[in-house]
């Protein structure tokens, strides 16, 4: 079952402020369809200060959803409704010291009622501007329909593009067939195909590269370094790379300099990182000598 | 307002969720644990080491055997799970008769099932779901209707595993061979519940899968009958004659015969003193807590499950007070799995949203006793009271007028 935290565990089987308020003057009735639960908040409100005087909440839903109501009732009295409008889902999730990824949207339907609730007291009528969607990278939270409007908003075409906008897929990467088939589904519509072999995989962790895209990234790294070196009226090329050895001949006020091997330790530094693997970058004096 | 429950559980609990996972008999547990250590060889050895065990698998497939009703113990085929074997069998048959690319199977399948057919649909498969009634029975002319020579394999699993609703798998199967067709089984839940007599039926293949009837998890057998066109899942060696490589689990085979042949001796006892304790919990509830009631076929179910909707209230939420009083249920809820999806039996059999949510299912062994069961009958109602005070569509002794009217929050 969930991994609940104590706060959790402790509010559900405690719930404060349940039932209705009596003689409550504003009503958020909301429901979250991607579980079916649904929740009743009422308020009692100040007509004079608008501050919170007493909340309620009837709850339809899980563990976590009637923790989340009474942890948003404890969280909201007492305070103004402009204030009430400033708490956030995660609030609410962390007030209850956090919810598995799965049930965040629990947090999400108590702020919803209370928005729902301000409304009503008010006279306007609240509208949801959010949709939510079956829940595809389960290690930061991201729903499909979330995934779809970022791949059509920003015209998306690969799964590591929808990683960079939307996270989803950055952790285990066990969601990636998920983003795959949304990806094929709405390419499909705009007449394109998924094409999986369209991007190089990301270059975190071992992922081992090509030759070419070894040579590149190399070649960007010393790009990168050459005007720092330039305004000193140095420079530096790149002269061959054999395996693990990147050949460098330094120019200009860089030659001879004696500060030459720091340089180049601070070269090694850099294609080091940019690469994710060690590599020795040493003068093209020391090519054809045994390492 | 604080619960009224106080957390006076005996360690040990009460475990009335046996159609999830068993509890592995001692007897089981005792016959397999020398296939850890002295009897440590790997079957196909020719030397001593190997030959007890090789002995020893056989013993297990005619215990095994014997519990089906199959003719012939090289009809069964040991695999790791239940979904191995429903893939296997569905697999097989479509790889076998690549003209035919059309499957047969119900809209209330295990996922092992029903998540491979959606799967296969994106490769071009065509797959007739058959619908149920408000009971969780198909229509046998919708079946009918869907049997024709593009009918790769029918796969119907024989009881449900969340109401126990029985299909009539056995006529259907008789209708299938007279179409032609393949027949396949998903008897997870059936096998050691009721009796079953393989070799007097037109089933082709069969899934059973260890852990529901006391031996390992990591252990299944797919029964497969002599002569069905058969391609492995698995290749790559000899074992299982060629039908199912890799080196054998040999201690949870064996601890699967022992399992066989302690359900088989057990099976009047399901059929009698299980199906009283299930009809006497059902009983006890049914008549302490208002607005519930059976979901499935309460007429023709496996003798051990119970599954009650509770109306106004949500699943997880009854699930979890149980828990604290070391009762172990499982629920149709949405919110009790991963997925967050309700229960696809429940929606087939268009049980109101309102009551879905609150679908608990008790599912009980031999190893069950009255007093379990007492004990559990005076637990619920006052769970079920306690979070009806909590739900807008209560109002203290009863449901509030017209509930889906008088609460009508906005879904988003």
């Amino acid at each position: 079952m969930w991994d609940y935290s104590e706060t959790v565990k402790e509010h559900f089987f405690n719930p404060r402020n349940a039932g209705a308020v009596a003689e409550a003057n504003a009503i958020g009735e909301v429901g979250s369809l991607s579980c079916g639960d649904a929740l009743r908040l009422t308020l009692k409100v100040d007509p004079d200060t608008e501050t919170i005087l007493d909340a309620g909440f009837q709850t339809f839903g899980c563990g976590s959803a009637i923790a989340s109501s009474s942890a948003l009732t404890e969280i909201i009295k007492g305070m103004t409704l402009d204030a009430a409008l400033n708490v956030s889902n995660q609030d609410i999730a962390d007030f209850l010291e956090g919810l598995p990824a799965e049930k965040m949207h629990c947090s999400v339907m108590g702020r919803e009622a209370l928005q729902a609730a301000v409304a009503n007291y008010r006279g306007e009528v609240w509208k949801d501007d959010h949709e939510e969607g079956a829940l595809i990278c389960k290690c930061f939270a991201v729903d499909a329909v979330l995934i779809e409007d970022t791949i059509r908003a920003n015209g998306l075409s690969t799964v590591e593009e929808v990683t960079n906008y939307t996270k989803a897929g950055g952790g285990c990467s066990a969601c990636h067939e998920g983003v795959e088939e949304i990806l094929t589904r709405v390419l499909a519509e705009q007449g394109k195909s998924f094409d999986p072999t369209a991007a190089p995989p990301p270059p975190a962790g071992k992922a081992k590269l090509t030759n070419l895209q070894r040579i590149r990234r190399i070649e960007n790294a010393i790009e990168a370094i050459r005007p720092n070196l330039q305004r000193d009226h140095g420079d530096v090329e790149l002269v061959d790379i054999d395996g693990k050895n990147i050949y460098v001949n330094m120019t200009g006020a860089c030659s001879g300099c004696q500060m030459a091997s720091t340089t180049l330790d601070g070269i090694q530094q850099r294609i080091v990182e940019d690469l994710g693997e060690f590599v020795r970058v040493m003068p093209a004096q020391a090519m054809g000598r045994p390492a | 307002m604080a619960t009224s429950i106080s957390p006076d559980a005996e360690p040990k609990g009460i475990y009335l969720d046996n159609n999830a996972t068993t509890m592995v008999s001692p007897e089981v547990v005792e016959t397999m644990l020398p296939y850890f250590t002295e009897q440590f060889g790997n079957p196909s050895s020719l030397h001593r080491f190997g030959d007890k065990v090789g002995r020893a698998l056989k013993q297990a497939r005619q215990q095994v055997q014997a519990l089906l009703g199959a003719e012939l113990d090289s009809e069964i085929v040991f695999t790791s799970c239940g979904t191995e074997s429903d893939s296997t069998a569905i697999l097989s048959a479509l790889k076998a008769q690549p003209d035919r690319r059309e499957i047969i199977t119900t809209v209330v399948e295990h996922p092992a099932v029903l998540t491979l057919c959606e799967h296969l649909e994106k490769d071009g498969y065509k797959v007739h779901y058959l619908k149920v009634d408000g009971k969780g029975r198909i229509d046998i002319q919708e079946y009918m209707d869907a049997l024709s020579s593009n009918v790769a394999i029918v796969s119907v699993m024989w009881a449900n595993n969340e109401t126990g609703t029985l299909f009539p798998v056995e006529e259907m199967a008789e209708l299938a061979r007279s179409a032609g067709v393949m027949f396949h089984t998903d008897a997870v839940q059936a096998v050691g519940k009721v009796p079953i007599d393989l070799k007097n039926t037109a089933i082709d293949m069969l899934s059973l899968s260890g852990h529901k009837l006391h031996a390992p998890k990591g252990i299944g057998v797919l029964y497969l009958r002599r002569g069905t066109r058969f391609r492995p899942l698995l290749r790559g060696g000899h074992q299982e004659r060629g039908r199912r490589a890799g080196t054998e689990n040999s201690a949870s085979i064996v601890a699967l015969g022992k399992a066989c042949e302690l359900a088989m001796a057990n099976m009047d006892e399901e059929k009698t003193r299980v199906r009283a304790l299930r009809d006497r919990l059902e009983r006890g509830i049914l008549a302490a807590v208002p607005n519930c009631f059976v979901t499935g076929d309460p007429t023709n179910r496996l003798p051990n499950t119970c599954n009650i909707a509770f109306e106004y209230i949500e699943g997880e939420a009854i699930l979890l007070l149980l828990n604290k009083l070391g009762i172990a249920a499982s629920s149709g809820s949405a919110c009790t799995s991963g997925s967050l999806e309700p229960s696809h039996v429940m929606r087939a059999m268009d049980i109101p949203f309102t009551a879905a949510h609150g679908t608990t299912r008790f599912s009980l062994s031999r190893y069950n006793t009255e007093d379990e069961i007492d004990r559990v009958i005076e637990a619920v109602p006052p769970i079920v009271a306690q979070l009806r005070k909590l739900s807008p569509y209560w109002d203290g002794d009863g449901p509030v007028a017209e509930p889906e009217k008088a609460f009508q929050p906005a879904y988003a």
